[in-house]
């Protein structure tokens, strides 16, 4: 992540006891959201609205790349029912500043010149204008009579052919920066960024090896396809302020980029995250709410702005594309000596894609000596990529996991076996920075080896794969407060936006836990900006690693208030009482003879004894706590079609420990689901001309129930020693592996390496082609 | 543009509604009637999260017009539990887990209980077809396709 950690970050160590709540199967009809949303009362950001909202639609370049040379709107002003049109005029223009949203950084001089193209138009998608009206019909119609001058300008759409020194250049002022980059360039470059990081000498390395693997992999973009799409509405007041209700993982950090985009006080601003309809980490950034908010400014009456799939998928993030080159080397018995690999990520539009994460996660599951990452961040004619759940990692583990296998082959080893003999553990140093702390991975790789999923046998054109995958969980800004109510009940506002309805279920279970009350007895519910201070987004998997912090700190708070009314009443020292078993006791008999006070007693004794019980927690939360997993998948091959069908799959994934294991096990599945999407289909596809082809579910086809089987779950359960239930963010690891895992399976089966993504039925039919004269002349 | 009336049964109740020709049932459903627990992922019929029945038959609201549904019986997620009551289907729904998000759960209700009303029986592989219409992005489709299994089991009894 390249932040240095505060030595004030919060640290609770684990503490081992048994749970009477945590860990177990409360009633899930408990859960906070889930009656709501059975029944279709949960309320989406588009199922929200305000009295006179208007319909707001964005006009979006038809173009891959253009100087807009003007936009003239006058005609469609001047259309009955238009009430507000803006563009580029309407917003100012921002300086180079930097600031982390979700996983990745951004800078406000690109999110101003994405929300709304300036002077060029990068993508095909990209907003050029947008319209306010009485009705959606009507701005539909207003966008027609809009007239945007367009420049044509040659494009550039692969990351390989944007890279070249002749490819058409998407920014006047990109000069590539970083490591090795000495003197500073005089030519101007679609390659944003150099990265490098190392470990012990790499030609060394290379020296010491009996055999060597250099694999190189491409993959395309792929996007989060969250099902929800983008929807927001705004309500700016004469008073100067506005209120935004959206769909989001992190409403602070939207509030703060409103604010800095529309040069406004944050506090002038208030941000309702709605229930969210899948984020994926494609809901960390700024879309709709500027342009929703400047036009509810200029009409002065509520906006509601809802994209459409196609809007979704041309100017929503999707997923770096990437080509990376992998060369490794083994001992003749199997102990990794040297490991190198290049990462050429896209970014899209503007800098800034996955690529710091992904160098991070490159080899980091292995305990080597002598290492080499070499990455570039290249900018290309497509939407700005956005966090897709372990941003980066995926594509990486594709090149690596493969050459693992192939390694492990090479030797005459079993890949489980290859992976133990090299697995990172506890003091293990990594090629980016500090060593790795109590880790589950060695416990994840004998799992998968004991399972039964090992001793099923396999049929002709069916083989078996293997990989594994790493991610950190991330810490940061978090605050929750709890409110116990009158009746000795508790309700918890927390400020991590909860993606899944996990985190409000765990938060409520370790409640319960602290507070010695039933899970039932607990409500929780996601705060608006004007409810608790700064917290940060849902990304890195810190959801209910880190918010459950939070939550132990605030809920002991509370339970502090609750001890010292007890004291209070039986005129002792709040240190003299202990809460057990949700009462306050005398710590000891010395201490007087009182009989214990439950929740609701102290409550009603809490007026006059000072004031309701409530505690709350703002805190930095350290990172730490990775999270190691290991899938194993069985796939048959139709040798007539190249269709790949996966027939059986394994997940075995240390997650620290389980608050709710029935979310992670859903958590798990979703993961290695998106993942076998896209292995097996999913692809960003553009035309000759640069525009999307594939834009909707028809021809970006993610995975449906009938083409997966059942997905065997194992949870591995190592204690993250620095989270006092043990917690390890779990959400991002499962999407890594599968990739890999099934071109490792497509080997065994076929004989055939497939490197080239998606591995769709055209690309094994070919690589099953190429592959038969040579079967032939055997 | 020109309104048309139409009158439809929705779960029951009936109702008069003035809607544009171009309207889809499912922005009848959402913006007129205020409906929203149908849900729009794609506007195309590819995601299922609209799903409704008319006169019995499973559609995607947003490929029919709001003017087709003129005279007809239309069910929506709001008219599944009876009272206070849920549908075994949404019982184990929440029971299983199968729901992360919630944005394709109405929609996945919907198709499912048609399913069940067509096949009271089925296995897991006539679940997992009778439902591909219907796309789920957070639950990799195990936890749903358990909780249908057991609600069939359930409602045959």
């Amino acid at each position: 992540m390249g932040m240095k950690p505060s030595p004030y970050a919060t640290k609770i160590p684990y503490e081992e006891k048994d749970n009477k709540v945590v860990g177990g199967r409360p009633d899930p009809k408990n859960r906070s959201d889930a009656i709501d949303k059975v029944t279709g009362r949960a309320r989406y950001a588009a199922d929200y609205n305000l009295p006179g909202q208007l319909i707001g639609k964005v006009l979006r370049s038809p173009h891959a790349h253009a100087v807009i040379k003007s936009i003239d709107t006058s005609e469609a002003e001047k259309l009955p029912g238009v009430k507000a049109v803006v563009t580029r005029d309407d917003f100012p223009d921002m300086e180079v500043e930097h600031a982390a949203s979700g996983e990745l950084m951004v800078n406000f001089r690109d999110v101003t010149r994405n929300m709304m193209a300036r002077e060029k138009a990068l993508y095909d998608g990209h907003p050029v204008a947008a319209v306010a009206a009485l009705s959606e019909s009507i701005a539909k119609e207003a966008m027609k009579l809009i007239k945007v001058d367009y420049e044509v300008l040659p494009h550039v759409i692969d990351v390989r052919d944007a890279m070249k020194d002749d490819a058409p250049l998407l920014h006047e002022d990109l000069f590539t920066k970083g490591a090795g980059i000495e003197p500073d360039p005089s030519k101007k470059s679609n390659i944003a960024t150099r990265m490098e990081s190392k470990l012990g000498d790499i030609e060394e390395g290379f020296e010491q090896a009996d055999f060597i693997v250099e694999h190189e992999s491409n993959t395309k973009a792929a996007h989060q396809g969250y099902i929800e799409p983008q929807a927001s509405v705004a309500n700016f007041t004469e008073g100067g302020t506005i209120e935004v209700y959206t769909g989001t993982q992190g409403h602070h950090v939207f509030r703060a980029q409103i604010a800095k985009l529309l040069k406004m006080d944050i506090s002038n601003i208030k941000v309702v995250p709605a229930e969210l309809g899948g984020g994926f980490g494609g809901k960390n950034n700024v879309y709709l709410e500027p342009l929703a908010a400047q036009l509810s400014r200029k009409a002065n009456r509520p906006v509601k702005m809802v994209m459409t799939r196609d809007e979704v998928f041309r100017a929503t993030g999707p997923t770096s594309g990437t080509n990376c080159k992998v060369k490794m080397g083994c001992t003749r018995d199997g102990r990794i000596t040297a490991a190198q690999a290049e990462l050429n990520y896209q970014a899209g539009a503007f800098p800034g894609s996955s690529l710091p994460l992904a160098s991070i996660t490159v080899f980091t599951r292995y305990d080597l000596e002598n290492v080499l990452v070499v990455g570039h961040d290249v900018v290309c004619n497509r939407p700005k990529v956005a966090a897709y759940r372990a941003p980066g990692a995926p594509m990486i583990a594709f090149a690596v996991e493969t050459a693992i296998d192939d390694l492990a082959r090479q030797c005459g080893m079993d890949p489980i076996d290859f992976r133990l003999r090299n697995a990172a553990k506890q003091g293990t140093q990594t090629h980016f920075g500090p060593p790795l702390g109590q880790i589950g991975y060695i416990e994840t790789l004998e799992a998968a080896k004991a399972s039964p999923h090992m001793k099923e046998p396999l049929g002709p054109n069916q083989g078996r794969g293997i990989a594994s995958g790493f991610w950190f969980t991330i810490g940061n800004d978090t605050s929750a407060t709890i409110n116990i109510t009158e009746d000795g009940t508790a309700s918890l506002i927390f400020g991590t936006v909860d993606v899944t309805g996990g985190m409000r279920s765990a938060f409520a279970m370790i409640v319960a836990e602290e507070l010695g009350i039933p899970f039932e007895k607990v409500r929780t519910q996601v705060g608006d900006t004007s409810a608790l201070g700064f917290n940060f987004m849902t990304a890195g998997s810190r959801g209910t690693a880190a918010g459950s912090m939070a939550v132990v700190k605030a809920t002991r708070d509370a339970i502090h208030r609750a001890c010292e009314i007890a004291a209070r009443k039986w005129e002792v020292e709040t240190d003299q009482v202990v809460w057990e078993n949700g009462h306050a006791r005398p710590a000891s008999a010395n201490v007087g003879d009182f009989e214990p006070m439950s929740l609701a007693q102290l409550c009603r004794e809490a007026t006059w004894f000072g004031g309701t019980i409530a505690g709350h927690a703002e805190i930095n939360v350290a990172m730490g706590g990775p999270g190691f997993g290991t899938h194993l998948v069985d796939v048959e091959v139709d040798r007539q079609t190249g269709l790949v069908k996966v027939l059986r799959y394994s997940i075995f994934q240390d997650a620290g420990k389980a608050v709710y294991p029935a979310f992670i096990e859903g958590q798990f599945q979703g993961g290695a689901v998106q993942g076998i999407g896209m292995a097996l289909n999913e692809e960003y596809i553009y035309s000759d001309k640069g525009t999307l082809e594939n834009p909707g579910f028809l021809d970006y086809r993610v995975p449906v129930a009938s083409d997966v089987p059942m997905i065997d779950t194992h949870i591995v359960e190592v204690p993250n020693p620095d989270h006092p239930y043990g917690v390890r963010g779990i959400g991002e690891v499962p999407i890594i592996p599968p990739l890999a895992a099934i071109s490792n399976a497509i080997y065994d089966a076929a004989g055939v390496r497939l490197l080239d993504h998606p591995m769709s039925p055209p690309k094994v039919l070919k690589a099953l082609d190429e592959a038969a004269p040579a079967e032939a002349a055997e | 543009m020109t309104k048309h009336h139409i009158r439809t049964t929705i779960n029951g109740d009936e109702t008069d509604v003035l809607v544009e020709p171009t309207q889809s049932l499912l922005d009848v459903l959402r913006d007129e009637l205020h409906l929203t627990g149908t849900k729009e992922g794609c506007a195309t019929g590819d995601c299922g999260a609209c799903s409704v029945t008319i006169d019995g038959n499973l559609v995607c609201s947003c490929l029919v017009l709001g003017v087709e549904a003129d005279g007809t019986e239309i069910e929506t997620i709001e008219g599944m539990a009876s009272g206070d009551e849920l549908h075994p289907l949404q019982e184990k729904f929440i029971e299983h887990v199968a729901l992360q998000c919630g944005i394709c759960t109405p929609g996945l209700l919907i198709a499912a209980k048609h399913l069940l009303e067509e096949n009271p029986d089925p296995t897991e592989e006539e679940v997992r077809y009778g439902l591909a219409g219907n796309l789920c992005r957070c639950t990799g489709y195990q936890k749903v396709v358990e909780a249908v299994l057991d609600a069939a089991q359930v409602m045959q009894k």
